[in-house]
């Protein structure tokens, strides 16, 4: 029975009890107390299901590495699954429930699993249900999903809110045991700026449970005293309940901290998210005690050793009254002698060695423990909790010499550094035969841009075990209380020459279920890598990542194969250490936040006027004002015909806008663009195209002179970025000697088309000391000025074939122009017109739109765009991809304009067929439509699309196919199906 | 080779399971093999496979520097579609598709091949017309896909937020024959099967030069010695120009890294795989039960099969956003491979400058669903010199600027 103890609990508050709910029922435990050791205290051994064969399972760890104790915890919006016990400190009103059982964790249907476990054996699932073929996906997989999968499904929004700091500092010591302590206080005094990182909320890790003495003082004393100096050292920064999740190239780390998780107060944010830049990184990670391979070693009440004595000290509970300790090292003796210590039975300790621990035997003795030398445990009773274990000869097959009652097993396999957060950016690590364990090499470190090690571990995270050697290892001599420790020797199989029946019963993977016969398997069907058995078995790819498998794995492997251990190598350590919570990762960044919107100056206009938004790139933007009682669709009509008529404003803002400047502005624009924009005289506008080097149409825009020196270089709206990183791209990386500046003022002005027939009367009404008349003001020319009271720049250029002008003014001036227009024009039936009849207006004259008419696959060229590449210029960007047999081939796809011929609309994205089909049965085609809308203009359907050999073949009829499968029937016809000699923008 | 069934793991169960032979055998080089296809991954074990199959040609060698199945086919999200675009692709990935179905029946190895569905997000007005564009081709492909309205989708797909507030759901291109299959099952079960034909697929043996004699291969230096050969085909993805420098010419790819990540496993709650690649990022539940999450590749050129955290963080932002209950989920694992990347980021399946060489490269992000396909047709390639399937992707067509491009209409193309 576990239960909790008089007295002991070094974490625990007794004058704090705290009430939680386990499974429905009401449960008490301490502040202090993580999960785990409350449920120990309120006896509830069977803490869960394993994966695959639904085996009933108990907590085996103390810490990050529990492999079994995951629940599903929380409520509602606060709901998460998969949450480990043994790292989640209790507070008032937790609630959790066990996971993977139905109905309930004491009776589970899918224990039946256990009973066919012999045919269940590794890649089962690759062997079988192959057969009949629709199987797989109708019955097999929707029952393995089912059965597989862990916690239950989050079903609401996430309550909580997460945030990211950034941090630099000189050295990052991760790990707040005694080493890393010891390492922050040495670079500390060295002067350097120095953060401490501690996973959970306590520092000290095993010394102050293992009660070492340092230099005549309690562990417990020296960890509070070097705390309280680094404390005291403004250049240190100290943190607990922070996990250095990952480390990345260039000194980069992740630090998980939790901020209310261990509380009943839930304000403020759950998790931040540290992203440090460290100089230098020291991982003071600690080892992990690995279990020993025995039949039964996951009946639940089967720990590890540590852990049953850190359940003890840290928490004042005991596992069970009776435990019986099995080891093949001196380390797990310190277990018996706390448990006998604490008022509780060891019936005796099963030591794998024939020849037993160093001095530290005569202390069990004397406390009259029994120690069974070169034995193990062949069998451990009980099926829901351990109720004794058979023991044998460690030498032989398994024959039982003697059972022992018991109800609890504390086991030892030796330990293993923690060596995830060197290797994850390629730390390479040396096999220690005597100790059994991977050690890091530091001769291998991780490196950074200059050669040298960015990382380098210290402790038992270095592979020392004892007190003394740890701290020497952190740069400390001390004295302390330790007795010599006689050689661990590894024991992967116990015992040596189990069985088949056994080994179907030694775990290795406690959560996944992977037991040594599976690896064994592996190995005799020729899955030899590593990585192999692991994928082929799922060793270690649980939630715990194989922190306690995957050596024992390994080992059973090599052995297999007749392979040294590190000729078979590790599997990778890939972040995070532990899971870290996907709301930490996204931090703030979401809901409104997640990539905030661009609003224009004019945005709250528009919203107030109807605006049906559409996002473009960052921006929204207005689709179209929608009146009452209007569809989009009428509006968008209405929009188009008041522009025709009468006149209409857009907010085109978006649009991007760059300033080049520079003695070699001219040069440079004139390899950015097809045109030549040197020539371009100051005061005069250009519609310029680009194109990248493989000759494909990038962006376009109206290119203006400013000055001698300097150009405003319009992009589209979703341009705007790209082509600025473009121009900077070449600018840095090619012509990094061009004397050019460019800046992107995208956002700095608003900019307004005003358009129709009354667009000038319109800006007149405004006044100002700007001659806006045709003569004064001629086409593609621009002017500065203050137009009323604003301080504007005037460019004369039409995008919708009518007299039009954009007005730029400063951002902080745009809403009043706009509204100032709106006022303004009330008599000449000014309206707002959104994107959509922008488009209409533009396709209506047979202008071109990038990203309708181009796709990345399509030259100038194709549009018939010849006249705006300069015959003049020897180079630009594209220019010789152009050149290529492909693209200069008269079979490429050519704009032209397309009249349904019973007026109706092409559906979006059609295709032409062509006779016949291809060597690969598809059908022929010639052609496909890229723009089509209902022109309210004229009345009718009207298209532009690219079509085989389409410039000869006006007035021929050609097919475009619908979704259902039937025809559209159109004509090939000229692009400009609106004023075709331009009449309209230039009067 | 013993075959696998239900009877043979019920046989087996009684004795422990000491029965079963080696999936594949270990052999040693032999002096030489009338073809040596280097790169044990998905394409080339299906290359050497459908060799064995369809031509008979099975003194074959399928030699690998690490363990089979080891590079990106034993790394990528296992995504399968055949919704492309560009005619060459669609051909190319549903002849991949159609024979997935059939795959674990012909390899007698459960691939898991689960046609579950894919739905790939449009969240902007050009991404409507993007995939209602590639409805349209994919119809005169012969290729069934169809277009869903958002609450179509939300049907299909419960944990899905369609109403933004970024990015609300306009609708998704639907192929319902898309889905997944297990990757490492892929290569194995190649590997088993070209084993079984007689082939050799050679482990830990790295290809260190390639030998020509008057513009004709002969053979390859690796680390287990020469071997000779008649045909030799280079399927190595991001190792390809390093391949083709030792036998003297130049490919146009680049190597980045592309990432993925999964969240803790929980109980069934998505059937369908969704693309949204507006925001940039997709997502699926693999059998165990984990939400299997991928994203865009690093910007610079890179070998390390690690990335860098700034595109963990994008895409599980992006998902985040989509699916919002992924937020109270845990990242359990970001891991990375190097793509090769052309620059139509269309693959390259082509004779070279050196006779009886032969290339197989450039599936960059989303060769994994292009396995079967690939293999079948470079197998026709190498067999009879020419194929229907590979002749657009012909690496010389960069000269000639018939580019393959699929980024058109989706940003992702995994
Ligand atoms: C994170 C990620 C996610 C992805 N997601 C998807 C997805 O969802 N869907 C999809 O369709 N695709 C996806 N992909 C892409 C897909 O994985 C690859 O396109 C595909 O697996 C490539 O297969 P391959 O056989 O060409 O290459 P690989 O599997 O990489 O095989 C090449 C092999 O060549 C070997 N080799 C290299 N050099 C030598 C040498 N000198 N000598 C001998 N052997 C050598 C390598 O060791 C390697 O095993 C993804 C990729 C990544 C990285």
């Amino acid at each position: 029975m576990s239960t909790r103890l008089a007295n002991s609990g070094r974490l625990i508050d007794r004058s704090k009890p705290v009430e939680f709910k386990f499974n429905g029922k009401r449960f008490k435990g301490y502040e202090g107390d993580t999960l785990a050791s409350a449920l120990f205290a309120n006896d509830q051994m069977m803490v869960g299901r394993s994966f695959k064969y639904h085996r009933p399972r108990g907590v085996v760890a103390s810490g990050a590495e529990e492999p079994n104790a995951l629940f599903n915890m929380g409520e509602g919006g606060r709901f998460e699954p998969n949450q480990r016990a043994t790292t989640q400190e209790l507070f008032d009103g937790l609630t959790i429930r066990s996971q993977n059982h139905w109905p309930s964790l004491e009776f589970d249907i899918g224990a039946v699993n256990q009973l066919f476990a012999r045919w269940l054996p590794a890649g089962f699932y690759y062997k079988m249900f192959i057969h009949p073929r629709p199987f797989w996906k109708h019955v097999y997989e929707p029952f393995i999903r089912q059965s597989a999968g862990l916690g239950q499904v989050p079903q609401e929004k996430d309550a909580d809110t997460y945030e990211h700091f950034y941090y630099f500092c000189d050295v990052l010591v991760v790990g707040g045991g005694i080493a890393g302590l010891a390492a922050a206080l040495k670079e500390g005094q060295a002067g350097k700026k120095v953060l401490l990182l501690e996973q959970t909320a306590d520092f000290g890790g095993r010394a102050v449970v293992d009660g070492v003495e340092i230099d005549g003082k309690s562990a417990e004393a020296w960890v509070q005293d070097t705390l309280a100096a680094l404390n005291a050292m403004p250049n240190v920064t100290v943190r607990n309940r922070n996990m250095a999740s990952g480390v990345y190239d260039h000194g980069y780390v992740l630090g998980y901290e939790r901020l209310t998780d261990h509380l009943s107060d839930k304000s403020g944010p759950r998790h931040r998210l540290w992203r440090i830049r460290a100089g230098h990184i020291i991982t003071a990670t600690g080892a992990i005690e690995r279990p020993l391979s025995f039949a039964g070693n996951d009946i639940p009440g089967v720990l590890l050793a540590a852990a049953v004595r850190d359940y003890v000290v840290n928490w004042g509970v005991s596992v069970g009254d009776r435990t019986v300790v099995v080891t093949n090292n001196d380390d797990a003796y310190r277990t018996a002698i706390i448990l006998k210590n604490a008022g509780l039975a060891v019936p005796a300790i099963i030591d794998a060695r024939a020849s037993g621990a160093g001095p530290i035997a005569a202390e069990v003795e004397k406390l009259g423990i029994r120690v069974l030398k070169g034995k193990a445990i062949a069998k451990v009773k009980g099926k829901t909790r351990v109720t004794g274990v058979k023991v044998c000869l460690q030498a032989g097959e398994g024959s039982v010499i003697e059972e022992i009652a018991c109800d609890c097993v504390a086991m030892s396999g030796g330990w293993s550094p923690v060596v995830h957060l060197w290797s994850h950016c390629g730390g390479k690590l040396n096999w220690d035969e005597d100790l059994a364990m991977f050690r890091p090499d530091p001769s291998r470190a991780p490196t950074g841009a200059d050669g040298k090690a960015f990382v380098s571990t210290v402790g038992s995270a270095s592979g020392y075990l004892s007190t003394a050697d740890v701290l020497k290892d952190a740069g400390l001599e001390v004295t302390t209380n330790e007795v010599a420790a006689a050689p661990l020797e590894p024991v992967w199989l116990m015992p040596q020459g189990a069985g088949p029946k056994l080994r179907m019963k030694a775990w290795l993977d406690y959560q996944n279920d992977v037991k040594v016969s599976d690896v064994q398997l592996a190995a005799r069907e020729g899955y030899e890598s590593v990585e192999h058995t692991k994928r082929y078995t799922t060793l270690g790819m649980a939630t715990d990542q194989g922190k306690l498998s995957n050596i024992n794995g390994l080992a059973i492997l090599s052995k297999s194969l007749d392979a040294s251990i590190p000729n078979v190598g590790t599997t990778t350590f890939r972040p995070p250490y532990t899971p870290i919570s996907m709301g930490a990762i996204t931090g703030a960044a979401r809901d409104e936040l997640f990539q905030p919107i661009h609003k224009t100056p004019m945005f709250d206009w528009h919203d107030a006027n109807g605006a049906d938004w559409e996002p473009v790139g960052h921006w929204r933007r207005t689709y179209a004002y929608v009146r009452n009682g209007e569809t989009v669709h009428d509006a968008v009509n209405r929009e188009i015909l008041n522009v025709r008529e009468n006149v209409g404003t857009l907010d085109a803002s978006t649009l991007g806008k760059i300033i080049v400047k520079g003695p070699d502005a001219g040069k440079f624009l004139d390899m950015l663009y097809t045109n030549m924009m040197s020539t371009l005289g100051v005061g005069k506008c250009r519609y310029g195209l680009m194109c990248n080097e493989n000759g494909f149409l990038s962006d376009d825009g109206v290119v203006v002179r400013l000055a001698e020196d300097t150009w405003l270089c319009h992009t589209t709206t979703g341009g705007a970025d790209r082509i600025h990183g473009w121009m900077e791209d070449w600018l840095q990386c090619e012509w990094w000697d061009w004397k050019v500046y460019t800046a992107n003022v995208t956002e700095q002005f608003a900019q307004i088309a005003v358009a129709g027939p009354k667009a000038r009367q319109l800006l007149e009404k405004l006044g100002g000391n700007m001659d806006l008349s045709k003569e004064g003001f001629p086409f593609m020319t621009y002017v500065e000025g203050k137009l009323g009271e604003f301080d504007a720049r005037i460019f004369r250029i039409s995008f919708s074939g009518e007299l039009s002008y954009e007005v730029s003014v400063p951002a902080s001036q745009g809403a009043a122009l706009w509204a100032a227009l709106q006022e303004a024009g009330k008599d000449l039936g000014v309206m707002p017109y959104g994107t959509e009849a922008m488009h209409i207006l533009r396709a209506e004259k047979g202008f071109i739109m990038i990203g309708d008419e181009t796709d990345g696959t399509i030259i100038p060229q194709d549009l018939n765009l010849q006249w705006a590449i300069s015959k003049k210029k020897e180079d630009y960007l594209g220019k010789r991809a152009q050149e290529r047999s492909f693209m200069a081939s008269p079979d490429r796809w050519k704009l032209v304009g397309l009249e349904t011929l019973d007026g109706s609309v092409i559906p979006d994205g059609s295709y032409v067929p062509a006779p016949g089909y291809n060597p690969n049965g598809q059908r022929n085609v010639q052609g496909r439509v890229t723009s089509t809308y209902y022109s309210p203009t004229l009345k009718r359907g009207i298209a532009m699309g690219l079509v085989k050999h389409g410039p000869d073949r006006m007035g021929e009829v050609i097919e475009f196919n619908r979704e259902d499968g039937t025809m559209v029937k159109a004509k090939i016809v000229d692009p400009v199906f609106y004023d075709k000699d331009g009449e309209k923008q230039n009067v | 080779m013993r075959r696998y069934s239900v009877f043979a793991v019920a046989r087996e169960g009684l004795r422990y399971h000491t029965g079963w032979e080696r999936a594949w055998r270990s052999p040693q080089p032999k002096k030489k093999y009338d073809v040596i296809i280097v790169g044990a991954g998905g394409h080339g074990l299906a290359t050497a496979y459908y060799l064995g199959k369809n031509y008979g040609i099975t003194n074959v060698a399928i030699i690998e520097k690490g363990w089979l199945g080891g590079g990106n086919t034993g790394r990528n999200t296992t995504i399968i579609r055949s919704n492309y675009l560009q005619d060459p692709s669609a051909a190319i990935y549903d002849k991949a598709l159609k024979l997935y179905e059939n795959l674990s029946q012909d390899l007698n190895y459960n691939v898991m091949f689960s046609p579950r569905g894919l739905i790939m997000l449009a969240q902007t007005h050009h991404e409507v017309r993007g995939y209602q564009r590639t409805v349209m081709a994919n119809q005169l492909q012969g290729v069934a896909t169809e277009w869903v309205t958002p609450e179509q989708l939300k049907k299909l797909v419960p944990i899905i937020n369609i109403h933004g507030p970024r990015y609300p759901v306009m609708g998704g291109l639907y192929q319902k024959r898309g889905g997944t299959a297990r990757h490492d099952a892929v290569a194995w079960g190649y590997a088993r099967a070209c084993s079984d034909m007689g082939m050799d697929v050679i482990q830990q043996c790295e290809v260190k030069g390639v030998r020509t004699e008057g513009g004709k291969v002969v053979g390859v230096l690796t680390t287990k010695g020469d071997i000779d050969c008649d045909k030799l085909g280079m399927v190595v993805a991001g190792h390809t120009s390093v391949l083709a420098e030792m036998a003297g010419f130049r490919l146009p790819i680049e190597s980045v890294a592309l990432q993925a990540l999964v969240s803790e496993p929980i109980k069934p709650c998505m059937d369908v795989v969704v693309m949204a690649n507006t925001v940039h990022g997709y997502m699926s539940q693999s059998d165990k039960g984990e939400m299997v999450i991928g994203g865009g590749t690093d910007s610079f050129n890179n070998y390390t099969q690690r990335g860098s955290f700034h595109h963990i963080e994008e895409t599980v932002r992006a998902l985040v956003e989509t699916f919002p209950m992924v937020s109270r989920l845990k990242m359990l694992r970001q891991w990375g491979g190097i793509v090769d990347m052309t620059g139509d980021r269309s693959p390259i399946l082509s004779k070279t400058p050196v006779d009886g060489i032969f290339v197989n490269c450039g599936w960059g992000t989303g060769g994994f669903k292009a396995i079967p396909g690939s293999g079948w047709a470079m197998a026709e390639l190498m067999a009879k010199g020419h194929s229907p399937l590979t002749q657009e992707f012909d690496m010389f067509r960069f000269r000639e600027g018939k580019f393959i491009d699929e980024s058109v209409a989706a940003g992702v193309a995994h």
